[in-house]
């Protein structure tokens, strides 16, 4: 699979003249063993979008929306026919793992994600051991319908579990209380041991660094191999943000979420959870592999209103990799898949630079970081020691935020707690190394 | 066309906020008054000085067909007369109705402030250009020629005003019938009075409801010392006892001393620039007469010119053949530059040199500020807009600057605040051009104790603009500040508050006295920097606008100066270093400590803000590191957002200035050089 030039290329000198060399091509090189899902070129994975939420959360601006009269059979027939149209476009023959989100993707009838999974098991190969993933809201409801989307094929549950205080959980608007919660997890664990996630929000309005610690305690006790942290991310037009710039409510500072960040990784740390990504924590190596195809730079096709996808369109001759985007509005999307077969609304050709970018961010999000064989996959021109080298990344490694050895390229403890301030000068470094190209599609040398 | 002028008052007030209370009425009213009249723009209203002249020009030769024989107006039949005026009492009002009266101008109820041609002018309410009006006045049987020589009404325009006096032999002093004396009155009547010129006291809007005029007429003569009796009450709105005012400057304003016969001498009073016909130099004739054709000397650059146009103005420019001894018009000689036709220079026949008249001290500049483009590829428009400006207001002093911070600039010097709030305002108004100004700072000045350095300066008294000339203290005898005598007026139940101010401005009181019943006139000696950046403000809050003030220059004193530097994690940021006095050094350093650290991000590692005196740390605020900063939820569909995101910090950081390690965005250092906006 591995066109000549590239393999050329990366023998040779350093500079790398062919402009194929720097093409996506998506695949390994030969020796590498490094198993990336949806890193070779016939490979991907999926992401599926359930646009519908029963009601708004306090804090969401995701593209969601309330409605009373879903129709189920067409939506499920758009999903099944746009992961059809796409398939055949990426020409992939394995989808690795596939992941419904939404809004709330718990609320889709179970039969609608059993099509969309069948769909790809008649198209391509669905590996039985494939990583299935769905977001579920631990409302009673649910809870019910977890065995059905077990039967359907679902294997991994991430539960928005978000808080154990019921208070907090009205402040957050959500729709469900503690009980709810433990108990969907119960029965979650019951159908897929070892394969549960739970996501929590700290950082909550009231909150203090003693009751979030007693909090993530409690939670430990009850939750499977999998917790996901976020803080909470006061967006603009949410109705929390509102009320915390009318002053109605107010948020702990910069100095304690900071504090809350560090204890949790603490004492997950302790409960033998590891962390693997900035908000990601698994004991017993129960990761999610569908996430780690997007902060590996994996291929991915995404599926539904507002879904992302990142992969070759190889099906019409594409050599290079796209960033793509369904359209939002699920009615619009609904009436484009039945005319073309597919809602996609944006496609932007990711250049060889920015592909890096993207493997530079993503991958340093990940506590392991960047392996040096990660990085010549993408860079074959520009190595890590050479990006590494200005004065101003050589203070942040005196500093000890970034690593940088045999290894790879990766965040310290503390580096990882303030990347966004670490990516700009990186990036800013990668554009001097990358702007210096004198042809389109060629990486520049560290030798000029 | 009503409403472009609504909206140019409306943004106004913004900007006004930071200026003098009375400014602040002045134009609180003018807007009403524009709002209520139907406004056709008057030829005069043209906002660029250029087209003005141009278009007015044209019309003068088209329309005007009347010749003037000038040798009809002998010395003995004319008069040269200023006014005088706090702003805002009317003087531009009355100077209309003169107008009017004259026949100089057509009686419409459109004649509003027809010598004020600039929009800052009319939207300040006050004269920044002086201004001339020839005026034909039949008085018992002879037709007098008075020349109404119209006067900017602040003082940090004295340099015109004295300019024009030196043209008079009288002046109207008007004042306001209702507020009475006020600040600029007492500034205005001194400089006048020390001319020796008649004085005509004129109390103005007697028509309104709270008019005290005999309140008024006593503060004059207690203060002023003129019989209450000389005083001529009026209201220059309604015309009310106007022609009684023409009777008595012809009455008691003596003719100017000049014999035709003499050799021609001139004195160049005012001059402006003309894009299409070079410097029209408005002149006064001294002594003997002047012909189109004529070939005149300068004296100051002993260069010859040919008179190409002569005339006088009503206030149009209107053609003439000659002018005689004792007129006062304009002459177009081939001029091309400004500097061509100095302001106080001398004119004469080329043959006929003669004694040189006086001239006046150039105007100095007493306040500086940076100016700087918002955006760097503005500076070349920029510099062509301030190039404009400086051409008829050669009083600006312009020097090349540039900041690491900042850009490419320029430091410009001005006569004082005020001068410096319109400069900037006419760039925004008649330029568009939008700019960031520093603090404004004053000259300082050193005397020099190393032989050293006086070898190297040539002198021993050395003026310090820059901070980074400040000499050490080492090698200086004294530094010194300018002063200013202060002047203020206010209502006897402030006294406390403003003796208070003036206290913590290091002002020394030296004269109270009241000059009616219950409002007083006070005199401070401040340090000009005392009051530079928002002392007008306090003034005006603490006495709810009732207060006035003016000051007049008062020389330098001996001061404990010092030399402050701002530092970053110990690293001095040479564009925030000042002079300050040492009394003041640790609050002024505190606030620039605060402000930095408002306006300067938390970063990877702690900051320092420190400001030092030599060595002598002596304020000091810290910027803590960050200790989270990372977008906690990161999948397929955040990818691109995220990206976006961090393109544009990356951008950003291209942007800022790195002082050591530590980045300071160009905003932290806009918010710590520009004016307060308190």
């Amino acid at each position: 699979m591995l066109p000549a030039a590239l393999r050329k290329c990366r023998a040779g000198p350093l500079r790398c003249l062919s402009g194929l060399a720097c093409r996506d091509s998506g695949g390994p090189v030969p020796g590498d063993r490094e198993e990336v899902p949806g890193l070779q070129a016939e490979e991907a994975s999926l992401y599926v979008h359930w646009p519908y939420c029963l009601r708004r959360c306090s804090y969401c601006n995701f593209n969601k929306y309330i409605s009373r009269s879903v129709n189920h059979v067409s939506m499920a027939t758009c999903l099944q026919q746009e992961t059809e149209t796409l398939l055949r476009l990426s020409q992939v023959s394995r989808i690795t793992s596939v992941f419904f989100g939404g809004g709330t993707p718990s609320l889709a009838p179970p039969s609608t994600v059993a099509a969309v999974l069948e769909t790809v098991a008649r198209h391509t190969g669905l590996q039985d051991d494939a990583e299935v993933t769905l977001e579920v809201n631990p409302t009673p409801v649910g809870v019910a319908k977890l065995a059905e989307f077990h039967q359907a094929g679902v294997n991994r549950f991430s539960i928005g579990v978000q808080s154990l205080r019921d208070e907090d959980l009205s402040i957050l608007g959500r729709d469900h209380n503690s009980q709810h919660a433990l108990r969907t997890l119960e029965e979650a664990q019951h159908l897929c041991p070892g394969r549960v996630s739970v996501d929590v929000i700290f950082g909550r309005p009231g909150q203090s660094v003693e009751s979030w610690e007693r909090e993530l305690e409690e939670l430990l006790l009850v939750c499977d191999d999998h917790v996901s942290l976020y803080q909470l991310t006061l967006e603009r037009g949410t109705h929390l943000f509102k009320q915390v710039q009318s002053g109605q409510l107010s948020v702990p500072s910069e100095d304690i979420t900071a504090h809350m960040y560090e204890s949790a990784r603490g004492i997950l740390g302790k409960r033998g959870f590891l962390q693997y990504e900035v908000s990601n924590f698994a004991r017993h190596g129960a990761v999610s592999s569908h996430n780690l195809g997007y902060w590996k730079a994996g291929q991915y096709l995404g599926v539904g209103p507002g879904a992302h996808g990142r992969f070759v369109p190889r099906g019409e001759g594409g050599v290079w990799r796209e960033a793509r985007t369904q359209t939002l509005e699920p009615d619009v999307w609904m009436r484009e898949v039945q005319r073309w077969g597919h809602g996609t609304r944006r496609r932007v050709e990711l250049s060889p630079a920015a592909l890096l970018e993207e493997v530079l961010v993503m991958g340093l999000r990940l506590t392991e970081g960047i392996s040096h064989q990660h990085w010549r996959r993408f860079s074959p021109g520009l190595d890590l020691e050479q990006l590494l080298g200005s004065a101003e990344l050589q203070e942040l490694q005196e500093r000890g935020l970034l690593i940088l050895d045999t290894r790879g390229l990766r965040c310290s403890w503390e580096g990882l707690a303030v990347l966004d301030s670490l990516l700009p000068p990186l990036l800013l470094e990668l554009q001097t190394h990358t702007h210096a190209r004198s042809e389109p599609g060629e990486l520049t040398t560290g030798s000029q | 066309m009503q409403l472009s002028v609504i909206y140019a008052q409306g943004s106004m007030l913004t900007l006004a906020r930071r200026l003098l209370d009375f400014r602040i009425l002045k134009i609180i009213r003018k807007q009403r008054y524009t709002s209520t009249c139907t406004v056709i723009r008057h030829r005069w209203m043209r906002n660029v000085p250029a087209i003005y002249t141009y278009i007015s020009r044209q019309c003068s030769s088209q329309s005007d067909k009347e010749q003037f024989d000038m040798s009809k107006f002998p010395v003995e039949n004319i008069r040269n007369f200023s006014i005088i005026a706090h702003i805002d009492h009317g003087k531009s009002t009355l100077a209309d109705r003169l107008l009017e009266i004259t026949g100089a101008i057509a009686k419409t109820e459109r004649n509003k402030q027809v010598l004020d041609k600039l929009q800052v002018e009319r939207e300040r309410g006050i004269t920044v250009k002086a201004q001339t009006a020839s005026l034909l006045y039949a008085h018992q049987g002879h037709t007098y020629l008075l020349n109404l020589i119209d006067t900017p009404g602040h003082v940090d325009f004295s340099y015109e005003v004295s300019r024009s006096i030196s043209a008079c032999q009288g002046v109207l002093l008007v004042v306001d019938a209702n507020q009475g004396i006020q600040a600029q009155t007492v500034a205005n009547f001194y400089l006048a009075f020390e001319a020796q010129l008649t004085i005509i006291p004129v109390i103005n809007k007697i028509d309104l409801k709270n008019a005290d005029p005999e309140r008024v007429e006593k503060q004059i003569e207690k203060v002023f010392d003129i019989p209450k009796e000389d005083c001529i009450r009026i209201s220059a709105k309604l015309g009310t006892n106007v022609s009684k005012v023409l009777e008595e400057v012809v009455k008691r304003i003596p003719p100017p001393v000049a014999n035709k016969d003499d050799p021609f001498k001139a004195l160049v009073f005012d001059s402006t620039f003309d894009h299409y016909r070079g410097v029209v130099a408005n002149i006064a004739l001294f002594g003997g007469q002047v012909r189109k054709g004529d070939r005149i000397m300068s004296a100051h650059l002993g260069k010859t010119y040919e008179v190409n146009e002569l005339g006088i103005l009503r206030p149009e420019e209107h053609p003439t053949d000659r002018l005689y001894a004792g007129q006062v018009g304009y002459a177009i000689a081939g001029m091309k530059e400004v500097k061509e036709a100095q302001i106080g220079d001398t004119l004469f026949h080329h043959r006929h040199p003669v004694e040189p008249l006086p001239g006046f001290k150039p105007a100095k500049a007493m306040v500086f500020a940076g100016m700087y483009p918002v955006d760097q590829s503005d500076y070349s428009t920029l510099r062509s807009a301030v190039e404009k400006l400086t051409l008829n207001d050669s009083s600006v002093t312009m020097q090349r600057d540039s900041s690491p911070a900042l850009g490419a600039g320029w430091r410009l010097g001005f006569l004082g605040l005020l001068h410096m709030e319109v400069f900037n305002q006419r760039l925004e108004q008649e330029h568009n051009a939008s700019v960031i100004m520093t603090a404004p700072t004053v000259p300082y000045k050193a005397i020099l104790s190393s032989a050293k350095l006086i070898k190297e300066y040539g002198e021993e008294e050395i003026t310090i603009v820059n901070p980074a000339q400040f000499p050490d203290k080492s090698q200086v005898t004294d530094y010194l500040e300018p002063m200013v005598m202060g002047t203020i007026i206010t209502p006897d139940e402030h006294i406390g508050k403003i003796v208070t101010l003036c206290l913590n401005r290091r002002a020394v009181q030296k004269n109270m006295v009241y000059i009616d019943d219950n409002r007083v006139m006070m005199k401070y000696l401040f340090p000009l920097n005392e009051i530079v950046v928002d002392f007008y403000d306090r003034l005006k809050s603490l006495s709810s606008g009732y207060s006035s003030f003016d000051y007049e220059d008062a020389g330098y004193m001996p001061a404990d100066l010092v030399k402050m530097d701002i530092l970053l994690n110990g690293r001095p940021v040479e564009e925030l270093t000042t002079i300050v006095h040492k009394d003041k050094a640790y609050v002024s350093g505190k606030a620039v400590c605060e402000r930095l650290k408002d306006s300067i991000p938390r970063q990877l590692f702690e900051i320092a803000v420190q400001a030092a005196i030599g060595s002598k740390i002596i304020a000091r605020e810290t910027i803590k590191a960050y200790r989270k900063n990372v977008l906690a939820k990161c999948y397929g569909g955040d990818i691109t957002r995220k990206m976006k995101l961090l393109k544009k910090q990356a951008e950003g950081k291209k942007k800022m200035r790195r002082i050591g390690n530590v980045e300071v965005p160009k905003d932290a250092f806009i918010n710590v050089l520009k004016r307060n906006e308190k």
